[in-house]
């Protein structure tokens, strides 16, 4: 999953490093913070310790061998931030120095694993594990599942990068500047390859080393563990706080007023047609200069049609109908839905602290 | 006979500690770029990096491609270590993801090899991914090759890189070897004592322990380490020595590097 140079157009490269800031800087602030003095040679001798283990050869089931990020065992261990940290210095040395993976693609890489493989595994092992006692066997399957989604999340992360290159990057001629295959290659060609190797040596090895620190070493278990004894770490930093997390906040709202963008882009999203585009003269030109110069069907095709009224979204094309700006329609659009993302996440941890253990 | 997990662990883990040590050695060599000063040869080498990834013409990409080859011919860099570190691998890797974009990519049909259709457009795209991958590997191994990696670390403060991270890699980079000798030595001595085969479970289960041991000897190491900070009056701050000099001659390579990168960037619009 390490990208290597030449995969990414600068664009993209560039967009990732912005996303993988505030994270960054989020981390390194609440770890300082939180840790002081021990935050360098924690976070130096855990990146050490993740870049070993990406050398590992384990077993899996079926008889092959695979390599495991570790992303899911540091997030358990270390919490989300430190975790961010110690895989992100891992990825860069491995990059600069053992060239696995590109420089130009060290934001990309860091996203994926390091930023979206910590925080997936933190929020499933703690969504999971809930408030079970340090030797449940039900945190070993957290664990597992936590290692599992993690490693998957982040290579379709990466999926979706490879696969937008080609519908935005080519030369004049039509041939894909950068990766080459579209979505609906590069999404099944990375996710089967994880969900069958690589996810199961991240379960492995995350289930495995939760069920040895068990029964060898309980106190490393307790610092992601609500409800028990701080662990030999001390009090390492949880994803909560307003101070601390100010400047993901900031980057969503600029995110978020940044939105109306999309409306510079030329012709119209491939494959997001509605029926009405098949009849539409300009749609049309629009999707064939989209579609390799290949003319679409005279009419919807029948399924299409069918299914397009089965739903009708509250605002259809980001567009509430009382707004008469198509700009501020598309803010409305980004504040309304993170808005739900957010309530929905409100909601579930809400539940998750009333449980009981 | 077919090598197990134990094996394949250890060789991967002594093929690090190798490429390491001999980096390191190169590095120190007496070639052209490796008397340029670091903070030049980072800048260059990222700024040419940049220009591979930002250039839509293959000849562009190409000619870097043949000015890295000639900086590492006068590096003293051997061509054989990097065809076996560099670009034998990115061959592989890359070649196996670009190949089949010779066939799938729609376009104008150019060949047909039996029943599939190899397309101009299929062909470009292949070598763009290939010629890229190539040439960004072969520009980073120059970088490590010729400057040893605590230098690389001190020309990213120049950067304006956070101390504190400088810092972190640098000890980062350090406790790997630190880590991976201790690694070495548990894989070792579990195969010394093994007789037999293992069922799949039990090697599961004896790797997921390896892990584990390691992860708890690694946690001790950095209270070892952070005690041992303490102690010699380490209060969170991170100071490092600057000493490099620029002379004229790494102004004309400055020069040289970044006018050769927008060149590239120029003519590969």
């Amino acid at each position: 999953m390490h990208i290597p140079d030449g995969y990414l157009s600068p664009a993209t490269c560039a967009a990732l490093y912005a996303g993988s800031a505030p994270f960054w800087y989020t981390a390194l602030r609440r770890l300082k913070r939180a840790m002081n003095t021990r935050m360098v040679p924690l976070l130096s001798v855990f990146a050490a310790f993740s870049f070993i283990i990406m050398m590992f050869n384990l077993p899996l089931p079926g008889g092959t061998t695979g390599h495991a990020v570790g992303v899911g065992i540091a997030a358990i261990v270390l919490g989300p931030w430190a975790s961010i940290l110690a895989i992100s210095i891992a990825l860069v040395i491995q990059a600069i120095f053992f060239g696995d993976g590109g420089i130009t693609a060290i934001g990309a890489n860091c996203f994926n694993m390091a930023i979206v493989g910590s925080l997936t595994a933190y929020v499933i092992y703690r969504a999971i594990s809930g408030r079970s006692p340090i030797e449940s066997p039900r945190r070993v399957v957290a664990a597992a599942l936590a290692g599992y989604l993690a490693i998957n999340l982040s290579a379709l992360f990466a999926a979706i990068e490879f696969g937008i290159q080609p519908l935005l990057y080519h030369d004049a001629s039509g041939a894909p500047l950068y990766a080459p295959y579209p979505l609906h290659i590069a999404i099944p060609a990375m996710m089967i390859g994880h969900l069958t190797v690589a996810g199961l040596a991240e379960m492995v090895v995350s289930a495995g080393v939760v069920a040895y620190l068990q029964r060898a070493e309980p106190s490393l278990l307790r610092n992601t563990a609500p409800g028990t004894v701080a662990g030999e770490l001390g009090a390492l930093p949880a994803v909560s706080g307003w101070s601390t997390t100010r400047p993901l906040w900031i980057a969503l709202a600029i995110l978020m007023v940044l939105t109306p963008l999309g409306i510079l882009a030329a012709g119209s999203a491939w494959g997001e047609w509605s029926p009405d585009d098949f009849t539409n003269q300009a749609s049309r030109s629009q999707m064939a200069a989209a579609s390799d110069s290949h003319l679409p069907p005279a009419q919807a095709p029948a399924g299409l049609q069918r299914l397009a009224s089965f739903w009708t979204a509250p605002m259809p094309r980001y567009a509430p109908p009382f707004l008469k700006s198509e700009i501020f329609g598309y803010m409305l659009s980004a504040v309304s839905g993170t808005g739900l993302i957010i309530l929905v996440f409100l909601l579930a941890g809400w539940i998750s602290n009333r449980r009981p253990g | 006979m077919r090598r197990g997990f134990i094996e394949r662990t250890l060789s991967s883990l002594l093929a690090t500690s190798q490429y390491a040590a001999t980096a390191e050695q190169m590095a120190l060599a007496g070639g052209v770029l490796q008397r340029v000063d670091p903070r030049v040869k980072v800048a260059g080498i990222f700024g040419l990096v940049f220009a591979v990834a930002a250039s839509r013409e293959l000849r562009v990409i190409g000619s870097v491609f043949i000015l890295a080859v000639m900086l590492a011919l006068f590096s003293r860099i051997r061509m054989g270590r990097l065809a076996t570190w560099v670009w034998t691998p990115v061959l592989f890797f890359t070649g196996t993801i670009a190949l089949p974009a010779v066939f799938l990519t729609p376009g104008r049909p150019i060949a047909a090899l039996g029943p599939l259709l190899v397309t101009l457009q299929g062909l470009r795209s292949a070598a763009f991914l290939l010629s890229r991958a190539e040439t960004a590997a072969t520009l980073s191994a120059l970088l490590v090759l010729t400057t040893p990696w605590p230098w690389v670390l001190k020309a990213l403060r120049t950067f304006r890189c956070p101390m504190v991270l400088v810092a972190i890699l640098g000890m980062t980079y350090r406790y790997i070897f630190v880590i991976l000798q201790t690694a070495f030595e548990m894989l070792e001595s579990r195969k010394s004592r093994t007789v037999g085969v293992f069922a799949p479970a039990e090697r599961r289960r004896l790797a997921a322990s390896a892990v584990g041991v390691l992860l708890s000897k690694s946690l001790q190491l950095s209270g070892d380490v952070h005690l041992a900070m303490q102690s010699r009056g380490f209060r969170g701050e991170v100071h490092v020595m600057q000493d490099f000099r620029a002379e004229l001659s790494d102004w004309y390579w400055l020069a040289g590097f970044l006018g050769v990168a927008a060149a590239a960037i120029w003519y590969g619009k």
